[in-house]
């Protein structure tokens, strides 16, 4: 008896919690006006009208007794899908981990999508129409990756997706979404192999081949450096690509690399792998990765004795670097989309927006990058003559000298961007413009 | 010459300063697999609030800044702030989750376990605690070298951090083995039923130990923060890694086992160091499953634990 | 006494062996077929994927009930035999394509086709399918081969030692096929390398992309109903007491006579060949398989659904894994908060219904009709 109570106890317990978290969740939403999905606010509407009709009475027919078939039939009648499109919107979906280990990319990249939602509605919106944003969480994981892009195509009837940070979920996703034929823009994809997938797959970024070689050839011909270390991210392809590419070019330019030193994401010690390349006298470490390691790296590698510069991609743009790097992340490179204290009219605004909406929160390359890719695709709708598939894909494919956040972006036969990198410089917590460095030919 | 016997004393001193630490976060897993015979999957969790609240407690406290300087019982503030925060935290987690499943099967519990690391990761998560980014945690301990071996630095941060993590673990065992609650543990721990039946409040101990064992979990927490300054968000995979290398080091010392926990943890914590500075960077984290599979086929209880006999 | 049966029985004893044997064949393929033929149209693409989601969550909670459900074991390695299967799969597939066929592209029938098939005039199945089948019973293998290696040793102890060998098992694996090498794209390169050196290129950190798609709902669910086959056959036959009377009673059951080794390590290969079937599905479904996304978090997510559906409970299982593969999806409106929400329901579930769903029982086994015979026949839930 005793037993029982304890449990209705806690089981109230725990669900009084879960009321306070869920209403607490209501608040922050609403006010931020959709920080969470576009779901939020359909979930109710839809519960009657979402279009399932047509499988109801089909899982009444045949699933009733023991059949395991009726538990499938039943989860979209009662899933509260986002609203179907109303008549005069737009919808377009972004699938990204908004929770689990990679959570600040996603979140961060959706903060990017959305101001630049709300600049194309206030400025009237695409054919007279308002654009809204449905946003689902992956959970950094592909299979769920799948699942939500099919959702977003087929329940949510989505015409563009915008996703992934990781390069292995846009590859997940844009098989989906060239099935269905639907466009696709990653906004930081950097992996050679998620344009491939078909012609409706686009992005925005860089290659992981075009940054290798932008600070292969900084180091080698700007640094005059010949010996150079390298320590990636065994988990992260990112990483990996980058480290990949960075060897080829710079041995291809006449340098070495005298040590090859991996880590997996997460590591919060770096002592062994710094001292093997102190002791092989490394000029500069070449640190693909993100700026949530690159910090703990350079700390430790200035209390080894290591001063070399480190050298860097796009993934250590943020004001967290310096933030957590401190002193010791001070004299090293990057190459990066652009510079966030260029003078450049849309960089300008984009960061003031940013902090105005963020609450000075200084913007990084991946919520430049959302902001982009989202910028792209608007362009795109409005010079397409129709929202299908294969209109707008013609329409992206067709963008040129697009004055984005993150450069001129232009789209090359291979669907991929096509732009220029900046070198930037860290000095005294801030990042400085060094140089510019061209696409090769 | 020189430069080798660097790394070694480098690789060893690291070794053994996160070792120490794998240590404390050990005791935790042990002290309830020892009562409750099961694996607390949350604890890892447990560590990353600790770190988590530390940071929220010395950023107000205006110690954020990367210059400002924090007089030195600050730091032993904050830790005994989080440490109590984090003991409070486990009771309370104890008491709403666990609880309700006592003589329930044990799995029921290890599942529950993975819900409550799922909340509170997935709570810590949210933008208005602690947020998905990773933050710099003041340094409230100077990184000052104290002296140097062979070219290798021990600074202030190290020998604080494991002297920190020896004297939590003397302080235990002096709990454990010499106070009449610690008698009851062991009591408890033994054999539940049969304390029960001498009179043992056998819950009032369980959730002891929960209160015990996390606050030592925070304690690491915070050590590990002082070391490594840029703290993972609380979702992070690299938290989840250091709670299962911790957790191997419990079963390599004999799960159950107060004295195996805190040799396991250094032995972890070196030979992951050492295996890295000298066999290969890759595979550092299969060092430790491999040991932990060697361990368990060779010594089924662990290096200090005692071989059960099931009884009919 | 008039009964008719001795009649029937001079005639042919095989008449009678067929259906009881095929019978249950005969059903996975009806099903098969109508969930791929009837179901998919009429439900549309996301209920498809939710559905064969569904089922490859059966095949996982179903073979887990067989080691932690029937022998009471307790492993948390079926992500690790996932990895291991799907890779294996997925490295027959793809290099078995540009070997056999010189693209990336196998022919598929319509089984395998995506989509409204109805409009393709595709044969039913064609060279490329029977690969798939071939290369999805290898990964199952394989799979099964790294169940026995890590099964053999670590069965001879008690205790939850399986599980943290399986755990360190599954991290071991992770990281090995993390640090595997890139995967071949290069016609003449994949064709101018051995097999096993082929198997040390399976993609690295970015996972093994490209595989062809194959699997559909009627592939899955032929899989998942053979998998329900199997357990239920092994639950109930008397071959198949030997593992409930392990679970039940370890040293009772050595004392009877069963080889509590042999058949625990039976049933961890049976659990694992089942994990790297269902593994080479989904590889053949996402058309990528990642090795980091294969930790030990996978695994729990199958034991949650064996210990919900209720300890060898076979129809608990795949009823739980219905609800925990719909669940997420219908909390996708609390946005940030809908992990929070999960988690939360995991732990009153656990404290409302410690016994499970079902508790060790069947579904038909519960409820007004039986019972009376459930009383007597089928012990409590949550005994152990």
């Amino acid at each position: 008896m005793r037993m029982t109570n304890t449990r209705i106890f806690s089981a109230l317990a725990l669900l009084s919690l879960a009321a306070c978290v869920g209403l607490g969740g209501c608040g922050p939403t609403d006010s931020n006006s959709g920080n969470a999905s576009g779901g939020g606010g359909g979930g109710a509407r839809s519960a009657a009208a979402g279009g399932s009709s047509a499988q109801a009475p089909e899982s009444a027919g045949k699933g009733s007794e023991k059949s395991p078939a009726a538990a499938p039939a039943a989860a979209p009648a009662a899933a509260p899908a986002a609203a179907p499109a109303a008549a005069d919107e737009i919808l377009i979906g972004h699938y990204a981990s908004m929770t689990g280990s990679e959570a600040t990319f996603g979140q961060v990249t959706d903060k990017g999508i959305r101001l630049a939602v709300e600049k194309v509605n206030a400025a009237g919106g695409i054919k007279g129409k308002k654009v809204r944003v449905v946003t689902l969480d992956t959970e950094g994981k592909e299979s769920v990756t799948t699942t939500v892009v099919t959702r977003l195509i087929t329940s949510d009837k989505v015409v563009a997706l915008l996703g992934e940070v990781a390069s292995s979920r846009s590859i997940a996703g844009a098989n989906v979404a060239q099935r269905f034929g639907i466009p696709m823009i990653t906004p930081s994809s950097t992996n050679p192999e998620v344009t491939t997938k078909g012609d409706k797959i686009f992005r925005v970024c860089f290659l992981d081949p075009f940054q290798g070689y932008v600070m292969a050839k900084f180091a080698r011909e700007n640094l005059k450096l010949s010996k150079v270390a390298t320590l990636y991210d065994q988990k992260q392809p990112y990483s990996t690509g980058l480290n990949d590419n960075f060897k080829e070019a710079f041995t291809k330019l006449g340098g070495t690399v005298v040590a090859e030193q991996a880590f997996s994401g997460g590591d919060a010690d770096f002592s062994a792998q710094l001292a093997t390349i102190r002791d092989r006298g490394a000029e500069a470490i070449f640190v693909p990765g993100y700026y949530t390691e690159v910090g703990n790296i350079a700390i430790q590698a200035r209390k080894l004795g290591v001063t070399v510069p480190l050298l860097g991609g796009d993934g250590w743009e943020s004001p967290k670097l310096a933030e957590i790097g401190g002193k010791a992340i001070d004299g090293s490179y990057y190459s990066n989309h652009y510079s966030p204290s260029d003078t450049r009219e849309e960089v300008v605004k984009f960061v003031s927006e940013f902090q105005s909406k963020h609450g000075g929160e200084v913007p990084d390359s991946l919520a430049a990058m959302g902001y982009d890719a989202a910028m792209v695709l608007f362009d795109a709708m409005k010079r397409s003559p129709s929202l299908g598939g294969a209109d707008l894909a013609k329409a992206i494919a067709a963008t040129k000298d697009f004055k984005g956040v993150s450069g001129m972006i232009s789209i090359d036969a291979e669907r991929n961007a096509r732009k220029s990198a900046v070198v930037l410089q860290m000095r005294k917590g801030k990042a400085e413009y060094v140089t510019t460095i061209a696409p090769q030919q | 010459m020189n430069a080798a016997l660097q790394t070694f004393f480098e690789t060893l001193i690291n070794g053994l300063a996160v070792g120490s630490l794998y240590a404390l976060v050990a005791l935790g897993y042990t002290m309830v697999y020892g009562i409750l015979k099961f694996i607390n999957f949350a604890h890892s969790d447990i560590v990353v609030l600790g770190a988590w609240i530390a940071f929220v407690l010395a950023r107000s406290l205006g110690y954020a800044t990367p210059d400002a300087a924090a007089p030195w019982y600050a730091g032993l503030l904050i830790l005994l702030v989080a440490m109590t925060a984090c003991g409070a935290i486990g009771y309370a987690v104890e008491r709403l989750a666990y609880k309700p499943l006592r003589g329930a099967p044990r799995l029921n519990v290890l599942i529950t376990a993975i819900g409550v690391s799922l909340f509170l990761q997935n709570t810590g998560q949210l933008s208005f605690l602690f947020g998905a980014s990773p933050q710099r945690m003041p340094s409230l301990l100077p990184d000052t070298p104290l002296l140097t071996v062979f070219g290798a630095r021990v600074s202030l941060v190290d020998v604080v951090g494991a002297g920190t993590a020896v004297l939590l673990m003397v302080g235990l065992e002096y709990l454990i083995f010499h106070t009449k609650l610690g008698r009851a543990m062991r009591a408890v721990s033994y054999n539940t039923s049969v304390a029960s039946l001498m009179g043992v409040n056998v819950n009032a101990v369980i959730s002891f130990t929960f209160v015990v064992g996390s606050a030592l979990a925070a304690a690491a927490g915070f050590l590990y923060s002082m070391k490594y300054v840029g703290i993972k968000q609380p979702a992070d995979a690299g938290w989840v890694m250091l709670g299962l290398k911790a957790f191997v080091a419990a079963v390599v010392g004999g799960i159950g086992n107060i004295r195996g926990a805190m040799i396991g943890g250094v032995m972890i914590g070196l030979l992951e160091f050492f295996g890295a500075a000298y066999v290969s960077t890759q595979y550092r984290d299969v060092y430790v499953f491999a040991l932990l599979i060697l361990v368990l086929l060779f010594r089924p209880a662990g290096l200090f634990g005692r071989a059960t006999v099931e009884k009919v | 006494m008039t009964r008719v049966a001795p009649q029937l029985d001079d005639g042919p004893a095989a008449w009678r062996f067929v259906p009881r044997n095929l019978a249950p064949l005969g059903a996975a393929l009806g099903l098969a077929l109508l969930m791929h033929f009837v179901f998919q149209p009429a439900a549309g693409s996301f209920a498809s994927k939710l559905a064969l989601d569904i089922a490859v969550n059966i095949i996982l909670a179903v073979s887990l009930t067989m080691v932690n459900g029937f022998t009471g074991q307790f492993s948390m390695g079926t992500a690790g035999f996932m990895a291991v299967g799907g890779y294996a799969a997925a490295a027959v597939t793809y290099y078995g394509s540009f070997r056999l066929y010189g693209s990336p592209n196998p022919p598929a029938g319509i089984l395998s086709a995506f989509g409204d098939p109805t409009g393709l005039p595709l044969p039913w199945l064609q060279s490329g399918d029977l690969m798939f089948v071939a290369a999805c019973l290898f990964g199952g293998l394989v799979a099964a081969g790294a169940g026995y290696i890590v099964g053999l040793p670590s069965l001879r102890l008690r205790g939850d030692y399986l599980a943290i060998v399986t755990l360190g098992f599954g991290e071991i694996v992770r990281v090995v096929l993390q640090t595997s090498e890139r995967r071949l794209s290069n016609a003449e390169q994949i064709a101018g390398t051995p097999w096993p050196k082929l198997l040390t290129h399976l993609g690295g950190s970015l996972g093994f992309t490209s595989i062809p798609y194959f699997t559909t709902l009627f592939w899955v669910w032929l899989a998942a109903v053979l998998t329900l086959v199997v357990a239920y056959r092994m639950k109930r036959s008397s071959y198949g007491r030997a593992f409930l009377s392990i679970r039940e009673d370890e040293v009772a059951a050595e004392a009877m006579g069963v080889c509590t080794t042999k058949f625990k390590v039976r049933a961890f290969v049976i659990s694992s060949f089942f994990a790297g079937v269902a593994g080479a599905l989904i590889a053949h479904q996402v058309q990528s398989i990642n090795a980091g996304e294969l930790g030990f978090q996978r695994s729990f997510d199958v034991i949650i659904m064996v210990v919900l559906g209720g300890m060898g409970s076979i129809s608990g299982a795949v009823l739980a894994a219905g609800v925990l593969t719909v669940l997420p999806e219908l909390l996708r409106f609390m946005a940030d908060y809908r992990m929070v929400v999960y988690a939360l329901a995991l732990i009153v579930m656990m404290i409302v219904r410690p016994q499970g769903l079902f508790g060790v029982r069947e579904v038909w086994e519960v409820g007004p009709f039986r019972r009376r015979a459930a009383g007597s026949g089928a012990p409590g839930g949550g005994a152990t």
